[in-house]
């Protein structure tokens, strides 16, 4: 390469770079952060709400439910998404349910166990139950599933059956929904615990899945929805302040009859559905 | 010859800068990690348990996975690697040798998470109904052999091919068997480089991180067996990272400084070996 041609190499190369730095327009833009579960709902609600009001910019990450609260307190997001009631810690903040979530267990559809006791849900997770035939299944050791730290799922799982985490022997630690349902779908005698949302459309779609429900009742959109499905939670948009005008209005939007369809899109449950 | 100036002083600027991300990388790292440190000591963190939202943060278990799997995966590879970069070099026929590089480059470019999702829904299934869970210290070492393979044997291959031509057609020559001249010669000569390589390539492997969080298990233990659920140092940033705060994520900042003093440590051997001579 001669010199000249290396020179233009350089000034390009730090031309673009400059440039990086200058994406700035006269739009507004309204950052939202937190929960993974929330996000794919929150990003298509911002979509519509972009098309209706031109030169309004939503910019949704993920990162979850604690790094939601984190960012509208250090003020790097307007909004945060928070999959689970507020804790007594952050009663100061301002929650607005847009919709609800149900936790289910999950096991292979080749597993012929349909029904666990919550005792012996508890049993398996604590290692006491290591083998399918101690709750009527054939001889075959329990492969467990649980999520790693920090997750709004876990905390809540953790709380519907009192167990502490140092309490779970797991032999598998996943992140995210999907990479439960794959576990499972790869494992015939796993058994995991994912969003009732993510586990039902997985299912319809051909997933080796199937849903098992706690509390004696049946895992289901459904019965979430009716409101008596004791492991669900409510997905809540968080702000700092008492929200004004852009943030209002989104917040709005995210309530109104409109955004139901949306919620429905991503298997959730609506607020005004009972 | 003023463009001759400009154009000493951008590369200069250019390579300041290249050079001091890693700078900036290691001072952010250790920014981040002395509060902890400090209040907590160094061996809080090599003792106890896993448990960030409770105040204890061993890493031990997370080191020895990491080492465990980055170990035996080059162990797989690099005597696989060699016996191909071998193979490519002196047996093959030129045209079978150039497409054989040409596959093996075309390999090393495959995205890991694709070798992830490999192990995810074929190797961990089949452990699986050989010893359940599956997910386990094998599974990574497999995934991540396949992936620094391709790597080993082009570093290997290059290595080989540096060998000056003048000996191998001396000894020759010299009528020495194909075989006599490969061991004999051509691998003592070659070794410097062969072994650089490979420890290039563990620390990539140390590194890996999307692949391994696949199949692995991530279960904090220390690793029992090869049929056993293993995390390793990077896969509990990646795992834990999103949903950390407080003293939780410095903890994950110690981690991923341990892992660079690690691949430090690691590079550095690679560079004394490529320095010496076997033959």
């Amino acid at each position: 390469m001669g010199k000249v041609d290396l020179l233009r190499v350089i000034f390009i190369s730090w031309t673009l770079l400059a440039l990086l730095g200058c994406g700035q327009s006269n739009t507004v833009k309204l950052t939202i952060t937190g929960s993974s579960t929330i996000a794919p709902l929150v990003m298509e609600l911002g979509r519509a709400f972009e098309k209706q009001q031109p030169g309004v910019r939503i910019d949704v990450q993920t990162g979850g439910s604690s790094r939601g609260i984190a960012d509208i307190r250090a003020g790097i997001s307007n909004i945060g998404m928070v999959s689970r009631n507020l804790k007594i810690s952050e009663k100061d903040l301002f929650p607005h349910t847009i919709a609800y979530d149900g936790i289910t267990l999950i096991l292979n559809k080749s597993n012929p166990v349909s029904v666990l006791t919550d005792e012996q849900i508890i049993e398996i997770f604590r290692g006491n139950i290591r083998n399918w035939d101690e709750v009527g299944g054939p001889n075959q050791s329990i492969t467990v599933i649980n999520k790693a730290e920090g997750r709004s799922t876990l905390e809540l799982f953790l709380n519907y059956f009192k167990l502490e985490n140092r309490a779970i022997k797991a032999d598998v630690v996943i992140g995210d929904n999907q990479q439960g349902i794959k576990t499972v779908v790869g494992n015939p005698w796993a058994i995991g615990y994912v969003s009732v949302g993510a586990a039902e459309y997985e299912e319809k779609h051909g997933s080796a899945i199937k849903l098992l429900g706690v509390g004696g009742e049946n895992a289901s959109i459904a019965a979430v929805k009716q409101g008596h499905y004791p492991l669900s939670r409510p997905l809540n948009i968080v702000t700092v302040d008492k929200p004004e005008g852009l943030t209002k209005a989104f917040i709005n939007f995210a309530q109104s009859s409109k955004a139901s369809a949306f919620v429905e899109e991503q298997y959730f449950i609506p607020i005004n559905a009972h | 010859m003023r463009t001759n100036r400009f154009v000493q002083v951008s590369l200069k600027v250019s390579a300041l800068l290249a050079a001091s991300v890693l700078l900036f990388i290691l001072y952010f790292l250790v920014q981040e990690s002395i509060p902890l440190i400090k209040t907590l000591g160094v061996g809080a963190f090599f003792q106890g348990g896993w448990y960030p939202l409770e105040g204890e943060y061993s890493l031990t278990p997370m080191l020895l996975g990491s080492l465990y799997i980055a170990i035996g995966a080059v162990a797989l590879a690099a005597p696989l690697g060699i016996v191909v970069a071998i193979f490519g070099q002196f047996y093959a026929p030129v045209l079978l040798g150039k497409v054989y590089r040409g596959m093996v480059e075309l390999l090393s470019g495959i995205p890991s998470v694709v070798y992830g999702f490999w192990g995810l829904t074929v190797l961990v299934p089949w452990i699986t109904n050989w010893v359940p869970p599956g997910t386990s210290v094998l599974a990574g070492i497999i995934v991540l052999a396949r992936m620094v393979l391709p790597l080993v044997v082009l570093t290997a291959d290059s290595a080989i091919s540096n060998v000056p031509r003048d000996y191998i057609r001396s000894a020759q020559a010299l009528g020495l068997a194909r075989w006599g001249i490969i061991y004999r010669l051509v691998l003592p000569v070659a070794l410097p480089g062969i072994l650089s390589g490979i420890m290039l390539q563990s620390g990539r492997a140390l590194g890996e991180t999307m692949a391994i969080l696949m199949v692995t298990g991530n279960v904090v233990q220390l690793p029992e067996g090869l049929f056993k659920p293993v995390r390793t140092l990077t896969a509990n940033i990646a795992l834990e990272m999103a949903y950390a705060v407080d003293s939780h994520r410095v903890a994950l900042f110690i981690s991923g400084l341990l892992l660079l003093l690690m691949t430090v440590f690691i590079v550095s051997i690679a560079h004394y070996l490529k320095g010496r001579r076997f033959a």
